[in-house]
């Protein structure tokens, strides 16, 4: 506590881009040995995961997953197992060696996240537009409880092509669920092709403010931004908070990087050569 | 015979006739004054989930989504998440089929703790017509892991249902019906999950009924007593878990099975009896229910009769099954 109090923002955002970038090295190793896997949407969130879970945001504790005043977050977009896994690994939920076992038969480690299986894991998404209803059901729980820990939910751009999502928009606007704050990844593709070739989400901002939300845009890479704007929450008082980071699909290695077919692309080894450098990431010792 | 909105039957009195929604929202009003983690959600419906009542003394713990059933199921899946035990309550038609995605996986797939409640369930609509009728129900949740399904047959059994599903940690789907129906169980009625209540002894034939097809499967069996023929009744009311011994001892020690529901005859309670015997036992069987149809339009009363789902048509069903004559 001591320690974190006295870092500065400048410090704390230098510590969480090598975490991040370790992350994203984690979660492509994961792809690569199982073969498949989400590796564009994995490096896109890996920022404002770090952010959340090892910047201090969240208030969780990994030797007691289900403490039930923790802090909710909610991975809608299941489908970026990879840098989940690894940053709940990172946070000290399970150990770094299962995520060895990344879609292994009868691993822990699903391709999509299961509760019942792995500590830290909230809800069980995959199928998209879950998460969102799912979070202001614990925004509401939480208020009937008269508790005050918060959830958050980390939805996919494309993803907000599901209806669902407006539906439960609807309630924590109703509802007045300041206690809910939705992060939408937009890394601007989803599976097909750019999301605004197949799905024109533009503009986005408007419409969560026409949905009742109170919204920021941040850049989703920039870790003092994020930490800034996490630190700063509710936006505003009996509005649900809706964060749009602005990122970049296959973020931080070159080959991966607003590709389209990088969505689901699996790194051959040679990948994991090039992104290690990239990433920074370069044994030294 | 006369109606009423009396939740229990006084002992002995089997002439009147109740809607089992009055039951299902007392004793969820009762629930909620003892237990600060039980909360109500409803998509719209207020009057016909029959909670007004129940959103006027808990506001607090009373949640209305709007028109939105896939956000009403994920609603509940956070509420549990929260700790609290959510009672998801709509149309069974809406419920089930527009929340399917919801129901496998923010339910079963993920153990929430979460009860839902299909209102006007089965043909209770029947004017409306078949985008109201709710007779897949039944077949779409008995085939979701950890979800288990309820169908309770009168108001003693749907009160005592609501407060097994409290005590109970897991999904679950009761269906509540609106159709009046009359008192089937003693005032000392227990409802345990995955068991049968056998209401009839007999050695003949067996019938196999839930909800409100258990008082017609009664009367049934006294009338084909009045022929000398011993008809066992079985309350199927736990469609999931079922309860397999009294299914195959029923195959083992009478001549037959006809299964009876207010639901397609496919997939529900007489395909779950059918997939039990055909493995471990074969035995004969009729399976009553709404053939492959959508069903015209008529009252609730209409269609049963219109499908033959009437105690004179399980009489039949059983003397057909029996190779006696009518």
């Amino acid at each position: 506590m001591m320690c974190e109090a006295e870092d500065s923002i400048a410090d704390r955002a230098l510590r969480l881009k090598r975490l991040a970038n370790e992350i994203r090295f984690s979660a492509m190793t994961m792809t690569n040995h199982s073969g498949l896997g989400h590796t564009g949407g994995d490096l896109s969130s890996a920022d404002i995961l770090a952010t959340l879970y090892l910047g201090g945001i969240l208030d969780v504790k990994p030797a007691q997953p289900t403490w039930p005043q923790r802090d909710r977050f909610i991975m809608s977009k299941g489908h970026c197992s990879g840098a989940l896994y690894s940053t709940l690994a990172f946070k000290g939920f399970f150990p770094r060696e299962m995520l060895g076992t990344f879609m292994d038969p009868l691993s822990m480690l699903n391709g999509h996240p299961d509760r019942n299986k792995l500590p830290g894991v909230e809800a069980n998404t995959g199928p998209l537009g879950h998460g969102l209803p799912i979070g202001v059901g614990c925004a509401l729980a939480a208020r009937m409880r008269r508790e005050t820990w918060r959830t958050f939910i980390l939805i996919g751009d494309g993803e907000l092509q599901e209806g669902s999502n407006w539906e439960a928009a609807l309630t924590a606007q109703q509802y007045g669920l300041d206690n809910l704050v939705v992060i939408v990844d937009r890394n601007r593709i989803q599976q097909g092709d750019f999301t605004e070739q197949i799905i024109r989400m533009d503009p986005l901002a408007p419409k969560w403010e026409a949905f009742g939300f109170a919204v920021a845009e941040v850049d989703g890479h920039d870790h003092t931004a994020l930490l800034n704007c996490f630190a700063d929450l509710p936006l505003e008082k009996e509005k649900p908070t809706c964060i749009i980071a602005n990122t970049v699909k296959g973020k931080g290695v070159s080959f991966a990087e607003n590709k389209p077919a990088w969505h689901h692309g699996v790194p051959t080894k040679e990948h994991l050569a090039l992104a290690i450098v990239e990433l920074g990431l370069e044994v030294s010792e | 015979m006369s109606t009423t909105s009396a939740p229990l039957a006084a002992g002995g009195d089997t002439e009147k006739l109740f809607d089992c929604r009055d039951a299902y929202s007392q004793a969820l009003e009762i629930m909620a004054a003892t237990d600060t983690r039980v909360c109500a959600l409803v998509s719209d419906s207020v009057s016909s989930t029959k909670l007004k009542s129940f959103s006027q003394k808990f506001p607090e713990r009373f949640v209305n989504v709007g028109i939105a059933e896939q956000n009403l199921v994920g609603v509940g899946a956070g509420l549990a998440n929260g700790g609290m035990v959510p009672y998801v309550c709509a149309a069974s038609c809406f419920l089930t089929a527009r929340a399917m995605e919801q129901i496998k996986v923010d339910l079963g797939y993920s153990k929430s703790n979460v009860k839902l409640c299909g209102m006007s369930s089965g043909m209770a609509y029947g004017e409306l017509g078949p985008t109201h009728h709710s007779i897949e129900d039944l077949a779409w949740t008995r085939i979701i892991p950890n979800l288990s399904v309820v169908v309770p047959a009168d108001p003693r059994e749907t009160a005592a249902a609501m407060h097994f599903s409290l005590a109970h940690v897991g999904p679950m789907f009761l269906r509540i019906s609106r159709m009046p129906v009359r008192a089937v169980h003693d005032e000392g009625f227990q409802f345990t999950l995955g068991e049968a209540n056998i209401l009839r002894e007999g050695d003949d034939v067996t019938l196999m009924a839930n909800g409100v097809m258990v008082s017609r499967a009664l009367d049934a069996a006294d009338s084909l007593a009045k022929l000398s023929i011993h008809a066992r009744v079985l309350n199927m009311s736990s469609m999931s878990p079922m309860d397999v011994d009294a299914v195959l001892d029923a195959a083992r020690t009478t001549r037959g099975i006809v299964t009876v529901e207010e639901a397609l005859a496919a997939g529900g309670l007489g395909g779950a009896v059918a997939e039990i015997l055909a493995v471990h036992h074969p035995a004969p069987m009729r399976i009553l229910g709404v053939p492959g149809v959508f069903a015209p339009t008529g009252s609730a009363e209409f269609l049963l009769a219109h499908f033959g789902l009437t105690a004179e048509g399980i009489h039949n069903a059983a003397l057909d099954l029996l190779g006696e004559k009518r």
